[in-house]
């Protein structure tokens, strides 16, 4: 089974001075699948992700990524990965595919099929027009084509992906889920950190980080179903009455609007969740319309996410 | 790894083509410079504004006007009733010198022990303080003069024309200013526009980003260096006594110190602008004790000492000798291997200094 690990990381930790932004991580991330990041700002996600390229040191921890220990060999690592960094990192006054030829080069990739290598990437990603354009005055999105485009050339067996899609709409993202999913065909691994749950639900694995810990981990159906809460949706005309009414109610965890309607998330132990919320706004007089769901992505990430702000799991200093 | 090398070689390149104000400063910075010291700081002060107030109006006196208004330091733009006049004039910032020429001027001329005229000087502004006192040693028609102590010769610049001494050395200074900067902001750069995070990811090795960074400068500072000699012959006549060769030897060397010495500034500096501090730091005692200012033999033995470790004075003596004493290269061939220590060492600080990481 070790054979399909690509990434193994055992305690890794990073501390900026007082601040710990990543803490005590273990990872295991298997080959050929994309394994998402999920984590609001500032929970950790680039820190983590440098550790693993080996552009930061890390406090503490141990890391082999496709059988390279970080620690030691970095330099031989680093030509079986492709890193898409969050803020976009191409030169700018350079052209697309002066950009691209000179990633070619500094990987040393053979200059027989170079031409054709660059000419199909092009194409691949839709920048065939944008060729002898400026990378600094090219759309959010065809940027980001780009950097995919850099950070695969030299046909990576990892692919790292920090936030590649911050700056794109909603179709664009689509497309370029479809070519992660080509390439992951392929055999390659992805790793990909975002902000945003369509993206999060279509990663095969899934880690949730929050303030620099792992608080929860698995296939997305996984988390869903597995959620440590009952989840009760209320709909109503008044839903701040009805947010601060329910969070003083015994057994609510938490209470979070979702679109129009509000999510609450009630302790496992609550037999009737529905029951519960119900009674509770009734007696407040607020009128509304209270049904028990399933979870989504969501509701798992705030259950995990609350649950380490309240000190759920216990605090170990490291 | 060579190719690797020109790949980052040619991407320098192809930025600094599309950078129009590094593009400029390539030309820019020597063309100001060698005006601005040609022209402006030529240290013969000429055509001090004088009056004269001439009492004896003999033709003697008249001669003695005439020929001091030929030796074109100083121009005569008025005439003075006499001294009080003249203080007047000097005090309103008129004229800078003043001529009284008494009216028993003749008798005096004939009595050696006494002076003949009087010069009232505007002594506030020292340089023309002492190009006004050597109207005092002029020598006049009729008057016997005694036969001075010493006969001075100069030699290799006989007409002790600023120019002459000041291109070469000012070749050195503009390299420096220019290397340094370019290089000092060539990786901060890259650390500011976020290029470094991908650069680091790539296999790109510190030696080959680090000499991929330098090379490009090589050719843009001798092409300076050639800039800077065609223009210092056609404006000022500057000569090149020895072998051109030598001279573009002598400066692949310094360019070489100064690039590294950018590259170390480039791995301390945080931004930009911090880059372009450190930079001026390291300009100023290069030019001040390099003996480009003041002259090497005078100074402290403290600053001797240090002056001996800045490439600067090293090329400044190479410079001289090549161009205005025609020595050759392997005449002065102990001005260069401290060039090249300082090159060693200094690549060898900022290739440590520069890991591939970020923090
Ligand atoms: N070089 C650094 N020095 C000091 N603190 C840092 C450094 N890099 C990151 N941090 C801190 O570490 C924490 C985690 O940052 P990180 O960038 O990993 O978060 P993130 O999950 O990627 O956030 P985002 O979604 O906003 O990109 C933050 O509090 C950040 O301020
Ligand atoms: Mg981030």
């Amino acid at each position: 089974m070790s054979d399909s690990i690509a990434i193994d990381a055992k305690g890794l930790t990073k501390r900026f001075g007082s601040l710990t932004a990543v803490d005590d991580l273990h990872l295991q991330i298997p080959e050929a699948a994309i394994y998402g990041f999920l984590g609001p700002n500032g929970s950790g996600k680039s820190t983590a992700i440098r550790m693993l390229c080996g552009l930061l040191t890390p406090t503490a921890g141990e890391v082999e990524v496709l059988g390279f220990r970080v620690k030691g060999q970095a330099e031989e690592l680093k030509r079986h990965i492709g890193y898409m960094t969050q803020k976009f990192s191409l030169y700018e006054d350079l052209t697309v595919e002066e950009n691209l030829r000179f990633l070619a080069a500094v990987y040393g990739l053979p200059r027989r099929d170079l031409k054709q290598r660059i000419d199909g990437a092009l194409e691949e990603y839709w920048l065939t027009e944008q060729r002898k354009q400026f990378a600094g005055t090219m759309s959010g999105g065809q940027k980001q084509r780009l950097a995919l485009a850099g950070a695969t050339l030299h046909r990576p067996r990892l692919l790292i992906l920090d936030e590649p899609t911050s700056a794109v709409d909603p179709q664009s993202r689509r497309d370029f889920w479809d070519i992660l999913f080509a390439l992951v065909e392929h055999g390659t691994t992805v790793l990909v950190s975002t902000h945003y749950m369509d993206e999060a639900e279509r990663c095969h694995n899934l880690a949730i980080l929050d303030r620099g810990r792992l608080v929860a981990e698995g296939r997305p159906r996984d988390l869903i179903r597995n959620i440590n809460a009952g989840v009760v949706e209320i709909e109503t005309a008044s839903p701040r009455a009805a947010r601060d009414c329910l969070e003083a109610t015994d057994g609510v965890q938490s209470v979070a609007q979702l679109g129009t309607r509000l999510h609450a998330l009630t302790d496992k132990a609550v037999e009737d969740p529905a029951g519960l919320i119900r009674r509770a706004l009734e007696k407040a007089h607020i009128d509304s319309e209270v049904d028990s769901v399933t979870a989504n992505l969501e509701d798992v990430f705030v259950a995990a996410t609350r649950l380490n702000r309240h000190g759920g799991r216990e605090t170990h200093a490291a | 790894m060579l190719r690797r090398l020109l790949a980052i070689a040619g991407k320098e390149v192809r930025q600094l083509k599309r950078d129009r104000l590094t593009f400029g400063m390539i030309v820019g910075v020597p063309l100001l410079q060698i005006l601005l010291f040609g022209y402006a700081i030529d240290l013969d002060v000429r055509n001090v504004s004088a009056a004269v107030a001439d009492h004896a109006n003999t033709s003697l006196s008249r001669q003695l006007v005439a020929s001091t208004e030929a030796s074109q330091v100083v121009r005569i733009t008025r005439s003075a009733a006499g001294p009080e006049e003249l203080e007047a004039l000097l005090d309103a910032g008129e004229i800078d010198v003043g001529i009284y020429i008494p009216h028993d001027f003749e008798r005096r001329v004939m009595d050696a022990d006494r002076p003949a005229g009087q010069l009232l000087i505007n002594g506030s502004d020292p340089t023309v303080e002492s190009i006004a006192r050597r109207l005092t040693q002029m020598p006049l028609p009729g008057r016997a003069q005694p036969p001075p102590l010493f006969e001075a010769r100069t030699y290799y610049n006989p007409e002790r024309r600023s120019p002459v001494n000041i291109v070469p050395a000012l070749i050195g200074v503009i390299l420096h200013l220019t290397m340094v900067l370019f290089t000092a902001i060539a990786i901060v750069r890259e650390r500011e526009r976020g290029n470094l995070e991908l650069l680091i990811t790539t296999p790109v090795t510190s030696s080959e980003l680090m000499l991929g960074k330098i090379i490009p400068y090589v050719i843009i500072g001798l092409i300076q260096v050639t800039l800077i000699l065609w223009v210092s012959q056609w404006l000022f006549d500057v000569p090149v006594r020895g072998h051109v060769l030598d001279l573009y030897l002598a400066s692949a060397f310094f360019i070489l110190a100064a690039l590294a010495l950018g590259l170390t500034v480039s791995t301390l500096a945080k931004t930009q602008f911090q880059a372009i501090q450190l930079t001026v730091f390291t300009f100023l005692p290069s030019i001040l004790l390099s003996g480009f200012m003041f002259p090497f033999e005078g100074m402290p033995r403290v600053a001797q000492w240090i002056g001996e470790a800045i490439p600067l004075t090293h090329f400044v003596r190479l410079s001289r000798g090549i161009l205005v004493r025609g020595a050759e290269l392997g005449e002065l061939h102990a001005e260069i291997w401290p060039m090249l220590v300082f090159f060693t060492v200094f690549m060898i600080v900022a290739t440590l200094r520069f890991s591939k990481r970020l923090d």
